[in-house]
């Protein structure tokens, strides 16, 4: 017993992640905490796509379930769950059950490798970055095996077109993040990392997010990046794959209940994945805005305490609409609920202001607050944009993003070997 | 086909276009139960990969046998019936249908009727259109533009409802002219729908007509050369996209169009970027039209002398109308008694949907979506 109580503290204090320093004990913690986080995120998500997407369509969204619709996601689980699970009978059968489990697999194995923050990851790899790319480009084989194994037509047309679209953007996107690492080498040992963690602390260490490195060679690959990373997770403009209005519902047409639920997790896991690298490649990671403009002690304090602030202000919209919500006896349960849920957010507000909390949390609420950025632009492009055909995307993947790849790679080399050999010798 | 007059050079089913290499061709059914086929259209699609090589439309599904209604039912009775067909155009059949009694008849609807019937009618010329760019655009992947239309397409439905009681299929005008009286406050609200709807139309061109990925899935797709439309047939929009300046309410004068100002709006290429400017262009027209006769709107009855039960002398008559979509026309066989010996419409969506094959060869799935909804066809009109 005194040995098992031993292994568990002798963690704690420790600075590396619990994979790196072998605790399992803390790896298997790490792991149901990323699962749990992820799983409300996607809750979360799938709330806040239909409030948004509504809002800007003149719409309300959901409404009926909860207030102002806050637990429609739950029921939709429910109906997910317990509607019949159809296998169509020419089906391959088993390629058919692999096909969302690979594509929840691959979306969920990644966050091993994300860095929540110095210490907050399960493990540090020291292939980090190609463990990410590699192990969430898996998700296209379990799409193309849907469609496949659907044997119906709409699947195998939406399986032809995510290959295709694979083959157009995966060489430029790989080509951003190799010129995102190459930054990580123009440090004073002139080594590069691959490490998810050692590429922040690489920014940490030269004071500039990668976005801003080289102005603007940074920001381009960035760019090249957040287009190709939309079309890793098949989404609008880019989501040819299930285009509703062409191919019904591409690849997961045949699917339905739990399994075709397993496919939106993955998807929406997807999105949260690939943020992650961006963010950790481009936007300092878990490191908090305006390091340099903005030092000193009391601007750290000041920025310590802006996710209690946030969570506070969340509480404040919550209690805003509790006093705005009808007072007809009907929505006296809605009303409770929301003052309810303004509670618990205002609650974790107040725990955030505790120094001894908020100088641990911080670095995931920075991290999260910035992939929350870029849940908020799917949002927006789905709202905005038209679908591209496929054709279009692969000329561009091909003509516009891959030169342009290439040519922020080879600059940025150049620079880099400039920088290292004449001004620094 | 064996006419060389209807021939088409390229509409050549006999011999296949070759697939690439020994590539097995896909055949798919693409409908009736389709997300984007607007209602039941069926479209047998010959795929090689995505590329179209050819495609059949099967429709009647939506069969009602409406003009065989016609024949058993009193020319009074019959008019709701029209309604049903181009259902997001009610008001346009209802005009067409009476003036073509009216025509049988040989009595004319006094220039009051003809007004509000003008000024009704351009509003659901307006929301025709509304409904075409939000579901086009929803087919193309764009999602937002739909939400926009039907809020503002509201607004006209209030109108009718105020005016008939009816939002969508209306039954608004009767044989010799109107049976309602405009309500109180009608000139002042269709006005100032105009005032709140201009602005709406270049919300909508905002969203869509330089957005580069709209302009990227319009432009070029779906082309049709005006020798190909006029030898199908194919009118309205379409038609005039191709470059024809072909526009029943200035070529034929019916109601009192020939009184208004207002232009024809053409296109050049013939592809589904210059059919969205020409109906964008039509909406702001429809306005212009609603300007002036809402202006000019006279006093006097809205009935012409009609017999209570109408009885046209034995003949026949064709008379047509510039509806939203196309030339809707009417035939009408009397033997002199209250019954149609024989009624025939012509819907625009019928004949146009015929070109869609043309118009999709060669191109891809995506599309076929882009074009079925670029050629804006009403499945109840289609099968009637």
């Amino acid at each position: 017993m005194d040995r098992i109580i031993q292994y568990i503290e002798s963690y704690l204090g420790s600075d590396k992640t619990p994979g790196a320093a072998g605790n399992m004990f803390w790896a298997l913690v790490y792991i149901m905490l990323v699962f749990a986080g992820l799983s409300v995120a996607v809750i979360a998500m799938n709330w806040l796509e239909r409030k948004i997407l509504a809002h800007m369509q003149v719409r309300l969204g959901p409404m009926r379930v909860g207030p102002h619709g806050l637990l429609q996601p739950i029921a939709d689980a429910i109906k997910l769950l317990l509607k019949e699970d159809i296998m169509p009978s020419e089906a391959d059968g088993f390629v058919f059950w692999m096909a969302p489990l690979i594509v929840v697999l691959a979306a969920f194995t990644v966050f091993i490798v994300v860095p929540f923050g110095p210490t907050h990851a399960v493990t540090d790899m020291n292939i980090g970055i190609l463990f990410m790319l590699g192990v969430s480009s898996l998700s296209v084989l379990g799409i193309v095996m849907a469609g496949w194994a659907s044997n119906s037509h709409y699947p195998l047309i939406g399986a032809l077109r995510s290959s295709a679209q694979m083959v157009s953007y995966e060489i430029a996107m790989g080509l951003a993040v190799v010129s995102a690492i190459l930054m990580t080498s123009l440090n004073a040992e002139g080594t590069g990392t691959l490490s998810m963690i050692g590429i922040v602390q690489a920014q940490q260490a030269q004071g500039e997010w990668f976005i801003f490195k080289f102005f603007p060679l940074g920001l381009i690959a960035f760019f090249i990046f957040a287009v190709a990373m939309v079309a890793e997770t098949n989404r609008a403009p880019f989501d040819l794959a299930e285009a509703e209005s062409e191919l019904t519902a591409g690849f997961h047409t045949e699917y339905s209940g739990f399994r075709w639920s397993l496919f939106f997790l993955a998807e929406y896991s997807a999105m949260i994945a690939v943020s992650s690298i961006a963010v950790t490649l481009w936007l300092g990671g878990w490191l908090r805005p305006f390091p340099n403009l903005l030092s000193g002690r009391i601007w750290d304090l000041a920025f310590s305490l802006v996710p209690g602030i946030t969570f506070l202000f969340f509480a404040a919209i919550c209690f805003y609409n509790t006093a705005r919500m009808p007072k007809h006896p009907l929505f006296r349960v809605q009303t409770i609920g929301l003052a309810g849920f303004g509670a618990v957010l205002g609650l974790i507000g107040l725990v955030l202001f505790i120094p001894a909390v908020s100088l641990r949390v911080q670095d995931i609420f920075w991290f999260s607050s910035k992939v929350a950025g870029f849940m908020y632009m799917y949002i927006w492009y789905r709202g905005t944009f038209p679908r591209y055909r496929f054709d279009q995307l692969m000329q561009m993947g091909w003509k516009v993003l891959l030169p342009m790849g290439l040519g922020v790679l080879i600059l940025t080399a150049g620079i880099a070997l400039l920088q290292q050999t004449i001004w620094h010798p | 086909m064996t006419d060389p007059n209807t021939t088409l050079s390229h509409l050549d089913l006999e011999t296949p276009e070759k697939p690439f290499l020994d590539a097995n061709e896909l055949v798919i059914n693409m409908g009736p139960q389709h997300p984007a086929t607007h209602g039941v259209l069926r479209v047998i699609l010959r795929l090689d990969g995505e590329k179209v090589l050819g495609l059949e439309c099967v429709i009647g599904y939506l069969h009602r046998g409406v003009e065989k209604i016609g024949e058993h039912r009193t020319y009074t009775m019959f008019n709701p019936y029209v309604d049903r067909m181009d259902y997001v155009a009610a008001v346009s059949n209802g005009l067409g249908y009476c003036e073509t009694v009216e025509k049988l008849l040989n009595v004319e609807a006094p220039p009051r009727a003809q007004h509000v019937r003008v000024i009704l009618t351009e509003l659901n010329r307006i929301a025709s259109h509304q409904l075409w760019l939000g579901t086009h655009a929803l087919d193309i992947g764009a999602i937002t533009p739909l939400f926009y239309t039907f809020r503002d397409r509201e607004e006209i439905l209030k109108i009718y409802e105020k005016y008939c009681g009816a939002r969508l299929t209306t039954h608004a005008f009767r044989i010799g002219g109107l049976q309602y009286e405009t309500y109180t406050g009608f000139e002042k609200e269709v006005k100032n729908f105009l005032d709140f709807f201009r602005p709406k139309i270049d919300e909508y061109e905002e969203l869509l007509t330089t957005n580069r990925i709209w302009v990227e899935r319009t432009k070029n797709v779906g082309i049709i050369s005006a020798e190909d439309c006029i030898a199908f047939g194919v009118t309205g929009p379409v038609l005039r996209a191709s470059g024809v300046k072909w526009d029943l309410r200035k070529a034929q004068p019916y109601a009192n169009y020939k009184n208004f100002d207002f232009e024809i709006p053409i296109g050049q290429n013939g592809d589904t970027y210059d059919r969205y400017l020409v109906r964008m262009a039509e909406m702001r027209q429809s306005v212009r039209i609603i300007q002036q006769a809402v202006e000019a709107l006279p006093e006097g009855p809205i009935m012409a002398k009609v017999p209570k039960v109408i009885k046209p002398p034995a003949g026949e008559v064709y008379h047509s109308i510039e509806a939203p979509k196309g030339e809707l026309g009417y035939f009408i066989v009397s033997d002199g008694s209250t019954q149609p010996y024989r009624l025939r419409v012509r819907p625009p969506s019928f004949v146009n949907l015929q070109a869609l094959d043309v118009m999709c060869r060669g191109q891809l799935v995506a599309d076929v979506i882009a074009v079925i909804g670029t050629l804006d066809i009403v499945l109840g009109e289609v099968d009637r």
